[in-house]
């Protein structure tokens, strides 16, 4: 499948789509959204980049085997979870930085376990299907 | 108390990046670990000799009720100074046992790891934490039996012992839980004492019995579980001392002795604990006569000794008590030695035949020193530590009550098997004239012997100055057991009928092991038995099983994923179907539905259009295309029905099943019809009645009455609590934060399950 328009558009589709990525992962506290469809989104990023380019080239582009991605993400979700426990209160104890930042809004634990929801399902979906693509 | 129990864990988990520096003979250092912690258990000795019991309490899972708690008191103490000190001796010895062997890292995390469980059990005052710490002891016991894992043997000892204790360990965990919710779900065995609750009254007092009794005799190798112990001995010696002889089958003895405060005191549990003991020393003690392997017959005077134990906890008086927890120690000391020794013989003269070891005092005779005084321990010699144990042991049989006869007879022919057996083991092979075989062997380094030879010598001090060990070690756990009794031990009672009877032993025991030789013939006639032993039972009723287990699977786990889902969707169908069938007649209340509108009904009619497509068509991307289609008019439904979240989620997934499916299709050939008309009309109908059934349980569901507390719930504490605006997010995030990191896990595992069933292949083809 390769064709010149769906090349050129992907490469311009993944920044979009990436960025489209984390624009749902951080609204989704308060409208539709959140880090598993984010991570969803982003990985269909990926995917239509392989496409386009060949998964040679997504994978020079991602540097790291997705499959990185899912302890990295587990880790800082599991953080997130453990870090109210410093202070002595239970395990994943929603703790909120008062003031909201720009652009991103509230800041707090919760958010990074977000985070670390939309690393995992990228890196599970990423290496599910570059496996399959891969040995099929 | 937490870092002591703790650091043998930690020093394991290091050992994984510094383990390298432990080859090369440097091992020894690691001694440090097992010395540090008797020595920090010995400081706590004067506290706990005053009747304080040393407790520290960490907050594990409160709402459950259950806290890492540990409570040095003088059981716990007895048992931690006999680990690690038994330990030192071990570590030390492995240093040099092992030094060649590349992976003695390994080695010294598993013991570690078993050191540290077995501390924990014997300190944690909780039961979870006791169940917990006891597994963690099966577990790495199962690792260091097969710790020569490229003999099929050893595997399959390992598996046999993991088999067998594993299975005591949940039968551990019901006592564990049933003791808790029998004492309002109180978990302390200390606050449950104090407490004053009448276990032996309480109706569930039978069941935990046998709970109790099954997780303790399959750990202390009682009849019949007896088997797994002398398979066990395809470990290396030095584990052998360790865990099989001196600490980790004695946790079956620690949990009888520390539950007989709050279980003891009514019949149900001394005959059982008396029978079985006293069946189990006499089964062993003569199955050992006809052994030939040192180890094989060092084993079965170790099931022997636990089966005594095991009937003085049965008799239960306070002279029965005391008798088992001087036996304990003395035990240990006269046991491990013998093993290490054994270990020795095999190491330089290269068997453990007994028929054929003789005469090796010339080439190392301080070995033989230490398997001469392990010896006179074992037996019972005047002036060793076992002839104080001996004593009290017939002391107690004779003062048992209406079986006093039959117990004190069956003590003396177990004393005299003893007695012969550690005579074979620490004596013969050192006997006589050295054959011209054995011309090769020589001394061993003294990091070999020099710490059995200790343990023997610790046996034959305390049977010198018994005083010393029954006022600071023995007196503070007779007095956590039996408030108030006696704890005087003494080298001499004067003219008495225990005095008789451990003369008979000796003269009896010393003729049995003049007269009575070991010999393959004796032993092939033995195993001849093996047919009808428990042992061989149980291999066949494993064997039953695994063929049963075998059909089973290749029945219903075939390798075709057709079958799988079929499967799958006919229990289901099943199921669901009987439950919707018990549960009455649905009825579907039209009224309460909306009217149809004109684009559920367009999408309807795409959604049908499209699974007849998907059914029918002759060409795989078409049909997987037209499952997309399906996904999405579905997507268009949960927007039409303001669930915004779901139709996203819905919208990428389904994008990327049809992904999937096309990078799979992509590279099959051409469409073939392989499924028979017959299969197409029974999946087809498996289908239909799946649907169907789904669709049943959906009208069903809408009967239910709805309980709006759930939503109304989060919908007032999102913003509140949560400072979230998104219901939906907010609970995957905060309120079932901790489903979704299980689920995130479980995600990563289908990840690396898919990968490695794709890219490790076997490279040895």
């Amino acid at each position: 499948m390769k064709t010149i328009i769906l090349q050129t558009a992907s490469n311009y589709l993944l920044p979009l789509l990436l960025l489209f990525s984390v624009f749902i992962l951080l609204r989704g506290h308060y409208l539709p959204g959140g880090g598993f469809v984010g991570g969803l989104v982003a990985s269909i990023a990926f995917v239509l980049h392989a496409f386009a380019n060949g998964l040679d080239k997504t994978r020079t582009l991602l540097r790291l085997h997705p499959a990185y991605f899912m302890p990295a993400g587990l880790a800082i979700a599991l953080l997130s979870g453990l870090a109210p426990m410093l202070s002595a209160l239970p395990f994943m104890t929603a703790l909120w930085y008062p003031t909201p930042a720009p652009v991103v809004g509230m800041i707090g634990s919760p958010l990074f376990f977000d985070i670390g929801v939309y690393l995992v399902v990228t890196g599970a979906t990423l290496t599910i299907i570059f496996t399959i693509s891969e040995t099929a | 108390m937490l870092a002591a129990v703790l650091s043998g864990f930690v020093f394991a988990f290091a050992l994984r990046f510094v383990g390298r520096y432990l080859r090369n003979g440097n091992a020894v250092w690691a001694t440090a670990l097992p010395l540090g912690l008797f020595v920090y258990f010995a400081s706590l000795l004067p506290q706990v000799g005053r009747g304080e019991a040393v407790t520290e309490v960490w907050e594990w899972a409160p709402s459950f009720g259950v806290a890492l708690a540990f409570r040095a008191d003088g059981l716990a103490l007895l048992f931690a100074l006999i680990i690690t000190g038994i330990g030192t001796l071990i570590y030390w010895y492995t240093s040099n046992y092992l030094k060649d062997h590349p992976s003695v890292d390994r080695f010294f995390a598993y013991l570690s790891i078993f050191m540290g469980a077995m501390l924990g059990m014997v300190l944690s005052d909780d039961l979870i934490a006791l169940f917990l710490f006891w597994e963690l002891t099966s577990i790495s016991s199962f690792f260091l039996i097969g710790f020569k894992n490229e003999e099929a043997a050893s595997r399959r000892a390992a598996l046999t012992a993991l088999t067998v204790t594993g299975l005591g360990g949940l039968l551990l965990l019901a006592a564990a839980v049933l003791i808790g919710q029998a004492a309002g779900g109180e978990y302390s065995l200390q606050t449950i004492r104090e407490g004053g609750l009448d276990l032996t009254a309480h109706p569930w007092y039978g069941i935990i019995l046998f709970f109790v009794f099954g997780a303790a005799f399959t750990k202390s190798a009682q009849f019949p579980f007896h088997f797994w112990l002398p398979g066990a001995m395809k470990a290396p010696s030095p584990v052998s001392a360790y865990l099989h002889s001196a600490t980790m089958v004695k946790a079956g003895v620690y949990l009888l002795l520390r539950l007989s405060p709050l279980l003891g005191g009514h019949d149900y549990w001394h005959i059982p604990l008396t029978i079985v003991g006293a069946f189990t020393m006499v089964y062993a003690g003569v199955n050992l006569l006809f052994r030939t392997d040192l180890k094989s017959i060092l084993a079965y005077s170790t099931v022997a000794a636990l089966g005594v134990l095991v009937m003085l906890i049965g008799v239960g008086t306070a002279e029965a008590m005391l008798a088992a927890l001087v036996f304990v120690p003395a035990h240990a000391l006269y046991k491990a030695p013998l093993f290490l020794i054994t270990g020795i013989l095999d190491h330089s003269a290269g068997s453990r035949d007994v028929t054929r070891l003789a005469g090796l005092r010339h080439v190392m005779w301080p070995v033989a020193l230490a398997g001469g005084l392990a010896a006179l321990s074992n037996a019972g010699f005047p002036l060793s530590f076992g002839f104080v144990g001996k004593d009290l042991i017939y002391e107690a049989t004779l003062h048992s009550g209406s079986w006093a006869y039959w117990l004190t007879g069956a003590a003396v022919l177990t004393g005299v098997t003893l007695f012969y057996g550690g005579f074979i083991a620490g004596v013969k092979p050192f006997m006589g004239v050295l054959p011209e075989s054995f011309k090769a062997a020589h001394l061993p380094p003294g990091a070999l012997w020099i710490p059995p030879l200790l343990a023997a010598a610790a046996g034959i001090f305390f049977g010198l100055f018994p005083g010393l060990a029954g006022h600071a070690l023995i007196a503070p756990a007779l007095e956590g057991l039996m408030p108030g009794a006696n704890a005087h031990l003494a080298v001499w009672h004067g003219f008495n009928t225990v005095l008789l009877l451990s003369g008979i032993t000796l003269a009896a025991g010393a003729a049995l092991y003049y007269f009575f030789k070991p010999s393959s013939g004796k032993e092939a006639f033995v195993e001849r038995l093996e047919g009808i032993s428990p042992k061989g039972i149980a291999e066949r009723i494993s064997k039953a099983a695994m063929a049963l287990f075998g059909a089973f699977t290749h029945t219903l786990q075939n390798g075709f994923l057709r079958y799988y889902i079929l499967m799958i969707l006919s229990f289901t169908i099943a199921l669901i179907g009987y439950g919707l069938y018990t549960g009455g007649p649905v009825n579907v209340d039209l009224s309460r539905m909306t009217e149809l509108v004109g684009y559920e009904i367009a999408l309807l009619g795409i959604m049908l259009i499209s699974v007849l497509f998907t059914v029918f068509t002759q060409s795989r991307l078409a049909a997987v295309a037209a499952m997309g289609v399906t996904g999405y008019a579905l997507c268009l439904l949960f927007v039409f029905y303001s669930a915004p979240d779901l139709a996203m989620t819905q919208f990428t997934i389904d994008t990327l099943t049809v992904i999937l499916f096309v990078l799979v299709l992509y590279r099959l050939p051409r469409y073939l019809p392989i499924s028979s008309p017959g299969s197409r009309l029974r999946d087809g109908a498996v289908a239909l009645a799946f649907g169907g059934m789904i669709t049943a349980l959906a009208l069903a569901v809408l009967n239910e009455p709805m309980t709006p507390e759930v939503s109304a719930f989060y919908a007032e504490n999102a913003y509140t609590m949560a400072k979230g605006k998104n219901i939906v997010n907010v609970i995957l995030v905060d309120f079932r934060g901790a489903d979704t990191l299980v689920e995130i896990s479980v995600l990563t595992i289908a990840a690396i399950g898919v990968y490695s069933l794709l890219k490790l292949k076997p490279t040895n083809d």
